[in-house]
């Protein structure tokens, strides 16, 4: 598994994990104050033209930090399904994004300049800060009035590359060259503008190290489901053999009623069996399909444990690889499958089998007179009637990187 | 010759008074490269980008959980963010927030740039520029929440992870500025 990103909390602990960030935070507040972006005619001066720092700047950071995150999850260094993506509400981000052009031509700052323009002594950045502040509190007492609009147009972890149909490296490899153009482009309007852009001979040097870098990550490629089978496929494989990962239904149905958990039920059978009967809340994802939606399950909250389902083992333990190779937590598969659980809560006394039955033919073994799916009672068996005993085995993982919202 | 010696003395009169004893910005280019690294190295290290905005907005729901606690749980965008016995400061992008201005300050003071000035347009007051900069601000302020993020945390660190949205985001806040530009060009120029 790749040894990035680290698990900050379960490091060094939270206040640990706060020193670190507040380092990150220093190094960003630095680098902004060097490039200038404390200074707002600076900032404005991009939108005349005749002095394109701010794109300079934003866009070489880009490209400088993009290269390196997917030159180091191409090497599986680094887990690109634990970082954070922000998640695509297209209409509210490009709504909010004319709003803050629009904020950024009067107030010349942007939040983060502000705070380092305040931090110099700058006057018009701390009026800026104050006004952010403002803003801020502001939007917290009228979302309200906007919240289906707020939410629409989700798109979940939607990356440039799934968007377009390319490979990462072939996005990355052409983001690069475009900005190179964009670059040589920025010059030149400087000149004709009447700014008097410092052009240094290195930054055809630089300009150099991250296309070789960007072809680079062209070549090596990402790794794909399995690959990352393959980084933790010894301690996996023990997990399942020694069944650490297999719960009882009797333990399912614990879960079901556990208020502090969001139990994700995936049933992976054909729509048919599905519509004879499944456990109440449970959906139904074909195999095939899971590949698609490991983003969704990425998004989940920290608090979700994941139950895969067949009709026996065979194929929620395909799928189980697929998530946890995937970067998926607490993916847990249900004993014995649909089989099983309806032999447990088709007796009145709930005996467990204690040799689960073992077709491994993913048959559903029980005839339905109709297709009840999960109106059938045995959907949600009471907790009352079946007071099962069972060997818990779900351990509630947190998340590694993720902790939600980059601007969060 | 003499117009030459003429315009080299004024533009040094004008850095002069403009920035006495400050040490000139470090080039574009490189400032982006070093900016880049900080950006990977949140990234490689915690999982999570860069911000500010995000960081503002809990220290201020902070500050209002202290006053009206009843209004924070019973709206619902601030109730996620500080509701009952929610601390808002317990998230990461708080300490990255801290960190900008004090970073900031840090680079100020040993390049010289520490100043209480406002930088203005020459056909603008102070007044007006205080002015503006808060009502920019506002804009600003209010764009990035409803955007989820602000040019750190979507435009940065989206942009560098490739999300579809953040790119989307990007050229918007460009396209927002640029279009109003020549209209405020009296502001700036």
């Amino acid at each position: 598994m790749p040894p990035f990103p680290l698990h900050l909390v379960d490091e060094l602990g939270e206040t640990g994990s706060y020193i670190v960030y507040l380092l990150i935070g220093f190094a960003f507040g630095y680098a902004l104050e060097i490039a200038g972006f404390g200074n707002s005619k600076k900032l404005a001066a991009q939108f005349y033209f005749s002095d394109m720092t701010v794109f300079k700047v934003m866009f070489t950071a880009i490209l400088t930090a993009m290269v390196l995150i997917f030159l180091v999850t191409g090497l599986g260094l680094l887990d690109y399904n634990l970082i954070w993506v922000n998640p695509t509400y297209l209409w509210p981000g490009i709504v909010g994004g004319l709003v803050m052009g629009v904020g950024f031509i009067i107030g010349g700052f942007c939040p983060g300049t502000s705070l380092v323009a305040a931090a110099t002594f700058k006057l018009d950045g701390l009026f800026f800060a104050l006004g952010a502040f403002f803003g801020i509190f502001l939007f917290g007492e009228t979302v309200g009035w906007f919240e289906d609009f707020w939410y629409s147009s989700y798109e979940g972890r939607l990356t440039v590359p799934e968007f377009l149909g390319m490979s990462t490296g072939g996005v990355v490899l052409m983001i690069v060259v475009l900005a190179m153009l964009a670059f040589f482009g920025a010059e030149w309007a400087e000149r004709f503008f009447g700014g008097r852009p410092a052009t240094p001979k290195w930054r055809y040097s630089a300009a150099g190290v991250i296309v070789l870098a960007a072809v680079g990550v062209f070549v090596i490629g990402q790794p794909d489901t399995n690959d990352r089978w393959d980084w933790i496929s010894d301690e996996k494989e023990a997990q399942l053999a020694n069944r650490e990962v297999q719960i009882e239904p009797a333990e399912l149905l614990d879960l079901m009623h556990n208020h502090k958990l969001k139990v994700y039920m995936v049933d992976v059978r054909d729509e048919a069996d599905y519509n004879l009967f499944h456990i109440l809340d449970a959906k139904n994802i074909p195999p095939e399909a899971i590949p698609d939606r490991i983003d969704e399950f990425l998004e989940e909250p920290a608090n979700t444990v994941f139950v895969v389902m067949s009709n026996d083992e065979k194929t929620a333990t395909e799928v189980w690889k697929t998530m946890v190779a995937e970067s998926v937590v607490n993916v847990y598969i249900l004993e014995g499958g649909i089989n099983n659980w309806l032999t447990v809560f088709s007796d009145p006394e709930g005996t467990p089998c204690t040799v689960c039955p073992s077709h491994a033919d993913e048959q559903l073994h029980f005839s339905f007179d109709a297709a009840l799916g999960s109106r059938h009672p045995m959907a949600n068996p009471s907790q009352d009637v079946f007071q099962l005993e069972f060997t818990p085995k779900v351990k509630l993982q947190t998340k590694g990187g993720l902790s939600g919202g980059g601007c969060g | 010759m003499a117009t030459y010696t003429l315009d080299k003395a004024v533009s040094a009169a004008e850095s002069k008074t403009a920035e006495s004893a400050a040490k000139p910005y470090v080039h574009p280019y490189l400032a982006g490269i070093l900016l880049g690294i900080v950006l990977f190295l949140a990234f490689f290290l915690s999982g999570n980008g860069l911000g500010a905005s995000g960081g503002m907005n809990r220290i201020l729901v902070w500050g209002e959980d202290k006053f009206v606690p009843e209004h924070i749980n019973r709206t619902a965008y601030l109730s996620d963010i500080a509701g009952g016995d929610v601390n808002p400061l317990k998230n990461w992008v708080v300490y990255v927030s801290i960190g900008v201005p004090i970073g900031g300050f840090i680079a100020g003071w040993r390049n010289g740039r520490l100043k209480v000035e406002t930088n203005r347009g020459p056909h603008v007051s102070i007044r007006s520029r205080w002015l503006l900069a808060f009502i920019g601000g506002a804009f600003m302020g209010y764009g990035a929440r409803l955007a989820r993020g602000c040019t750190s945390g979507q435009a940065l660190s989206g942009g560098a992870v490739l999300s579809a949205g953040s790119w989307a985001f990007m050229f918007a806040v460009f396209a927002g500025a640029y279009a109003l530009a020549y209209f405020v060009r009296r502001l700036w120029l």
